[in-house]
């Protein structure tokens, strides 16, 4: 394996949820690393955590103890603002749900980050048309969510987590509402963007479909890690 | 800039439910500058027919003379300090004389107010030359409003009955005929007053030289009032005038508020819709990098952008509306002489820029208020939760 750098990593996370006067221990004392330009899965049947960690790792929820550092920054210790900001510059996420904003057309979902960025319209243009090729939907950029199809919504939402170019990329359960072929074009939208761009991707899933993609699968039961395997080398990206 | 583009791409493609809403706060809108509008057309159209019937460049009033009180008519007239004497001699002022008296028409007598006045005057708009005697004639000649001949069942032409008491307390009558039924629609001209000659009234009262009050031509400037006399300007005449319209205009307020209410629970209806119907779009906007108060800013904008689309829809029905409003007027009812003061049988509507730029800004003022109100909820939104579509 080529070392290229650790983008997440995670020591003894500890994460309690209250449940009237007992409380949910959704992570007890994850430790991980993920370095740059992985392609890894959190494995685990529903209840395990994997949203959980993915939700820390993204800085939209915060340790209840240990610590999860991305991309240099301790997300315990961010304030909303910057941790608005680290999600806003570094990391994309796509959704099960895909999370299109229902009144905007296609361009426009994936132009959204680049307007939070503040990006100059002529590059943000070129940018989005950029990210609607990658997916292949370049064609399709007026149409609205409601006039996509499940794939194509999904594949919109990855040209939406990707055209910022971030480090970082976390997909919730991305193919749980796609059908086979669906999924497979997906998974190896993502796998090309993975290799093409070095970015990190970190899944969530129990789709056995997206289990055959993973370079890396980390198996989460009850909270804890079982096993954390890697199913394929990475690729050697110090060669042009 | 950002979040504006956001919210008004947000507005637009929200459809129907935002051209609802802007439908029914541009009339609220439309509404609201109108009824001012009126309003303020009513005001200045009493002032002006006040100012050209009754009150001129301002009068002079005797001491003791105090329109709301007739006990005081008897000690209040005397005779023309030598400052206004020079006014009235220069053609700048009228004297008028008011004493109590009574007609007696119809088999009933009336009280009335008789006021003398110069027939040949052009200093108020009352048609006074009606009044113009040959010398010498013994019949006095009577000028009185429509509402005074419909209250006294009179025309043009009867002869009545008139009574009053001379400087001395010394009651004594006269037979007159109304020369002229005035329609005037300034009240205080016409209901209980008769106008007659002011030589014949000074002569019938034994008041030689004396008036109760002196009216200033229009422009003429004033002598310092003397001892004994007081100057009130048109400002000073028509401030009960506005009291009673700022009275009357306080419960067309109503009208606003509920206007208003109404317009303003569609916005806050569709704000609180949104928070519920858009909570997950709430998270993946935190997702994307968006912080709380940014989602607050978006969504309050998104609301008070309705004010801001609704004075433009306002704007393309409601500009000619108005002008069509100012332009023709409005036809109004005999009913409205009692509103209490003068009104013309069309009332013209005046839009001032002050009127319609006040009631544009007080409405994106209450729309934003009002749609920032239940976005405060998000300040406690946690984005996981937010985007499982819960709240926290």
């Amino acid at each position: 394996m080529v070392n290229n750098g650790v983008v997440i990593a995670t020591d003894k996370l500890v994460k309690k949820y209250p449940m009237g006067r007992n409380e949910l221990v959704a992570l007890k004392g994850v430790s991980l690393a993920f370095e740059r330009g992985e392609f890894a899965g959190l494995v685990g049947p529903s209840g395990s955590g994997k949203t959980t960690l993915l939700n820390i790792i993204g800085s939209l929820d915060a340790p209840t103890a240990g610590s999860a550092t991305v991309l240099g920054s301790q997300v315990e210790c961010l304030s909303h603002a910057q941790a608005a900001e680290l999600r806003n510059r570094h990391i994309g996420f796509i959704f099960q749900t895909f999370n299109l904003l229902p009144v905007y057309t296609a361009f426009e979902n994936v132009e959204f980050p680049l307007l939070l960025l503040g990006m100059a319209g002529a590059d943000r243009r070129k940018a989005v048309m950029e990210a609607l090729e990658w997916v292949g939907l370049a064609d399709r950029a007026r149409s609205k969510p409601a006039q996509l199809s499940g794939g194509e919504g999904q594949r919109v939402a990855i040209a939406r987590a990707m055209v910022k170019k971030p480090e970082v990329v976390l997909a919730d359960e991305p193919t749980a509402n796609l059908d086979a072929e669906n999924s497979h074009n997906i998974l190896h939208t993502m796998e090309k963007l993975n290799l093409d761009l070095g970015t990190t991707f970190v899944f969530s899933t129990h789709d056995q479909k997206v289990i055959e993609h993973l370079r890396r699968k980390i198996v989460l039961v009850d909270g804890k890690i079982a096993a954390d395997e890697r199913l394929q080398p990475e690729p050697d990206r110090s060669k042009p | 800039m950002t979040v504006l583009r956001l919210a008004w791409r947000n507005l637009i493609g929200a459809g129907i439910r935002t051209w609802l809403n802007v439908l029914v706060l541009s009339l609220s809108f439309v509404v609201i500058v109108w009824m001012q509008g009126f309003l303020e057309g009513m005001n200045r159209q009493v002032q002006d027919a006040m100012i050209a019937t009754e009150y001129a460049g301002g009068q002079y009033w005797h001491e003791k003379y105090d329109p709301y009180d007739p006990f005081t008519l008897s000690d209040a007239h005397g005779e023309l300090p030598p400052a206004i004497a020079e006014l009235v001699r220069a053609g700048n002022a009228m004297p008028v004389l008011v004493v109590q008296g009574s007609i007696y028409s119809g088999g009933s007598m009336r009280p009335v107010m008789l006021r003398g006045i110069d027939p040949r005057q052009d200093i108020v708009n009352l048609p006074s030359a009606f009044l113009v005697q040959d010398s010498g004639a013994e019949e006095l000649p009577l000028l009185i409003g429509s509402r005074m001949a419909k209250s006294a069942g009179l025309r043009q032409d009867d002869i009545i009955t008139v009574q009053w008491r001379d400087a001395h307390g010394t009651f004594d009558a006269r037979e007159a005929r109304v020369v002229k039924v005035i329609s005037t629609t300034v009240q205080s001209v016409d209901i209980g007053q008769v106008w007659l000659p002011l030589d014949r009234l000074r002569a019938m009262t034994d008041m030689a030289g004396q008036a109760t009050l002196v009216t200033l031509r229009r422009g003429a400037r004033p002598a310092v009032a003397p001892a004994g006399w007081t100057f009130h300007t048109p400002n000073d005449l028509l401030s009960d005038l506005r009291a009673m319209v700022k009275a009357k205009s306080g419960g067309t307020s109503i009208f606003y508020l509920i206007l208003l209410f109404l317009a303003m629970l569609a916005i806050f209806d569709t704000q609180i819709l949104s928070l519920f119907r858009r909570r997950k779009e709430m998270g993946t906007l935190m997702a994307l990098g968006m912080t709380r108060g940014r989602v607050i800013e978006l969504f309050t904008l998104e609301g008070g952008l309705h004010g801001v689309l609704a004075a433009l829809v306002g704007a393309v029905y409601g500009i000619p509306f108005l002008a069509y409003t100012a332009r023709t007027g409005i036809g109004m009812p005999k009913m409205m002489d009692s509103m209490g003061f003068a009104i013309g049988e069309r009332l013209y509507s005046t839009y001032t820029p002050g009127l319609v730029l006040g009631t544009t800004v007080l409405v994106l003022i209450v729309t934003t208020i009002v749609s920032f109100l239940p976005t405060r909820r998000i300040a406690k939104l946690k984005p996981t939760d937010a985007l499982r579509g819960r709240w926290t």
